[in-house]
């Protein structure tokens, strides 16, 4: 469904992804992982266009979606996009946060809007926050409206940008126990992750990513207990995994 | 409408009118200058002073000034102020140029008022250690002032400053409301004495900008040469 | 000095009103208003097209809003006062002439500030409504304004004593706001000049000083409301 062929991107001189081919299938849950700098978030990033590509070709159900002409708000609001920083707009309230694109883009009724936006609330668990704004919040709080506030649009396909790795430990949980719902519902997820036990849990794919390039795709089993790639095991062996099983 | 006289610009009466405006606004804003930053820089060192009596004494000169506007200031030391003074010195000002002595206090203590505030803030800038430490050398509250917290300050506050020197530029075109015989004062005068409004005000607006121009290209310099370079 | 504040305290306040135009302090607080009110969406449109995407709409603006920040005031009320009636043929009085100077000048500076709004909101802000698929001008209109604007709430208070300071240019043009009528009081008592003057300067102290205070106090309530605290920031990791 999201393809990669041959994909190059420059942020001036200093080249960010290199020879990007890959595949994302619709149904995919696909976890990208790998070091500081190795250009994850950028590539997430250039599947719904906030930034651009230089070289090669990103399609998105057999469109190239770097295309000029292309209308560029129309395609985003069939993507969902959450930041690592959530990005609630501060001035609405929760509930508000979630109907404002479903009533500007889709022009649903505010009665409709409101409805969907309180059942997304219920469904990440934040129903009676629906009229708090952001600065109630706590962090898993807001980041778990940031996602009601994606899946108001009714996206095919879902981008998670470092979702969890702004909270504070103890709120991590909540918030990737909302991502794995959402797997259940057959959504293509494309996750940028430090959290490995989450990955090897939820994901059907891992993408290893280092200096802009990819190095290593795995399924998790093979890719947790059997990494070919030497810098794949040693980054394996940096980081700790508090889910690992031996 | 007439079509436009450069030659009107270039030479001849109209001409020396305008220009003299030019010499005289860039002399009322340098005398300002020259008297207003040593004020300045006195009112800041009062608004800061450890002395509570003197902090009151520099915010009610700071607050007094700046919630007038600068118009009724040049009234007031123009048509109130000569009148305070002795038969005799009343009169010596009258023989001189009471109109540019009045516009230059007026501006001064105007302009002084902003200035403070800007060095205030570039003090305040300054993290409070610096002064500790001149303390624990054994400087006075002043000597600290003067060869520690001061010269960190200027390349803080200089680009306000010059901020403020714009404005300042642009003020004196208010000096007109008392007669002093600056560039709008000569441009309404060339107006009136030759219906050329349209040559008359180019001269001033660009004669303005230029001078703005030069302000802002030397802020932008110094920001360039002295970028601030914190510990 | 009571003597003369007794005698002249109506004229000062309202100038010759009902039996004239309406003048002094009156005048001046009017006067001020209104050009803030005109000028406040004229600086919104102006400082939104500083931050346009495309040249064509920035340069020029740019441009405009560069001039006027580089000359007097006095220079624009004397644009308007010699050019104006000529360019739209219609020959304005002195409130007309100040109130569209007034609007053009504070226009520009408006601009500025938005501006700085505007650049002020994270850029999170616009990338999460952008992702979201609104366009530019529905993301400006919902997400960024929104959030800008709330926060120069004291800026404009600052703004409207900054005006009230500028109308007092309107003497040189013979508009009967307040330093006109204080003057026209020193005409008619004319040994207490330095009375009158102070008076005139005490009346702009306290009303600019009692707005700066406002202005101060909005700031505090502002800093509590619910939907204008400053989102805590958190840790920036690694991309």
């Amino acid at each position: 469904m999201i393809r990669f062929d041959q994909v190059n991107k420059w942020f001036g001189s200093y080249q960010a992804l290199l020879d990007i081919n890959e595949t994302i299938a619709e149904g995919e849950v696909v976890v990208v992982c790998g070091p500081s700098g190795s250009g994850k978030s950028t590539l997430i990033r250039t599947i719904n266009r906030l930034e651009a590509i230089q070289s090669g070709t990103i399609s998105i159900g057999g469109q190239d979606i770097h295309r000029k002409g292309l209308d560029v708000n129309a395609f985003r609001s069939h993507i969902g996009f959450v930041f690592q920083q959530f990005n609630l707009f501060p001035h609405l309230s929760a509930i508000d946060n979630c109907t404002l694109a479903p009533m500007a883009l889709k022009r649903l009724s505010p009665t409709v809007a409101r409805e969907r936006a309180l059942a997304l609330l219920d469904r990440v668990g934040l129903a009676h926050k629906a009229n708090a704004y952001p600065s109630e919040l706590s962090g898993g709080q807001q980041q778990r409206v940031a996602i009601a506030r994606a899946l108001a649009m009714q996206p095919p396909i879902m981008l998670f940008d470092e979702p969890t790795s702004a909270l504070d430990p103890e709120m991590v949980g909540e918030v990737l126990l909302v991502i794995r719902d959402l797997v259940r519902d057959g959504m293509t997820l494309v996750v940028v992750t430090h959290e490995m036990g989450f990955a090897r849990e939820v994901a059907h794919r891992v993408l290893f990513m280092d200096q802009g390039r990819v190095l290593e795709r795995a399924t998790p089993d093979d890719f947790f207990n059997r990494p070919q790639h030497p810098r794949a095991q040693q980054f394996l062996s940096d980081i700790r995994t508090p889910f690992a099983v031996a | 409408m007439p079509p436009f006289d450069f030659a009107l610009l270039q030479h001849g009466q109209y001409h020396d009118w305008l220009v003299s405006g030019l010499w005289v606004s860039l002399l009322l804003a340098g005398l300002t200058l020259v008297f207003a930053l040593p004020l300045a820089v006195l009112v800041a060192l009062l608004r800061i002073s450890p002395l509570a009596l003197l902090r009151w004494l520099g915010a009610a000169y700071v607050e007094g000034i700046r919630n007038v506007p600068l118009l009724a200031h040049l009234l007031f030391w123009y048509f109130g102020a000569p009148e305070l003074l002795p038969e005799a010195a009343r009169q010596w000002l009258y023989a001189g140029n009471i109109e540019l002595a009045s516009a230059v206090v007026a501006l001064t203590l105007y302009t002084a008022a902003y200035m403070a505030e800007d060095i205030r803030s570039g003090i305040r800038a300054i993290p409070l250690v610096q002064f500790e430490a001149g303390r624990a050398l054994g400087f006075g509250f002043l000597a600290t002032m003067r060869r520690v917290i001061l010269p960190q300050a200027l390349r803080v506050t200089v680009p306000p400053l010059i901020s403020q020197t714009l404005n300042l530029w642009k003020n004196t075109s208010i000096a007109t409301v008392i007669g002093v015989a600056e560039m709008m004062y000569q441009a309404a005068k060339v107006e009136s004495t030759s219906f050329r409004s349209v040559e008359a005000f180019a001269f001033a607006t660009s004669a303005y900008l230029a001078v703005s121009l030069v302000i802002t290209g030397l802020g932008a310099w110094y920001h360039h040469r002295y970028p601030v370079r914190t510990a | 000095m009571t003597e003369l504040i007794q005698t002249y305290w109506l004229y000062f306040l309202v100038g010759q009103y009902p039996k004239g135009p309406l003048g002094g302090l009156a005048l001046t607080v009017l006067l001020a208003g209104l050009a803030l009110v005109l000028a406040l969406p004229l600086g919104v449109a102006l400082g939104l097209a500083r931050v346009s995407p495309f040249r064509i709409i920035r340069w020029p603006v740019t441009a405009l809003v560069f001039t006027v920040r580089g000359v007097p005031l006095l220079m624009v009320v004397f644009w308007a006062y010699f050019f104006l009636p000529s360019v739209t043929g219609v020959k304005t009085d002195q409130f007309g002439t100040m109130l569209i100077a007034l609007v053009v000048f504070d226009g520009a500076y408006l601009a500025e500030i938005v501006r700085a709004g505007i650049r002020g909101v994270p850029k999170g802000q616009f990338e999460s409504a952008r992702s979201l698929g609104l366009s530019y001008a529905q993301t400006m209109r919902r997400v960024i304004l929104p959030q800008a604007l709330r926060h120069m709430l004291p800026s404009l208070v600052n703004q409207f004593v900054a005006t009230i300071k500028e109308t007092s240019l309107g003497y040189i043009i013979g508009l009967t706001e307040v330093s006109f009528i204080a003057a026209q009081i020193n005409t008619q008592v004319f040994t207490r000049g330095t009375e009158v003057y102070l008076l005139l300067g005490l009346t702009y102290f306290v009303l600019c000083f009692g707005l700066s205070r406002f202005a101060f106090w909005l700031e505090q309530r502002l800093a509590r409301r619910k939907d204008l605290q400053p989102l805590p920031q958190p840790l920036k990791a690694s991309a």
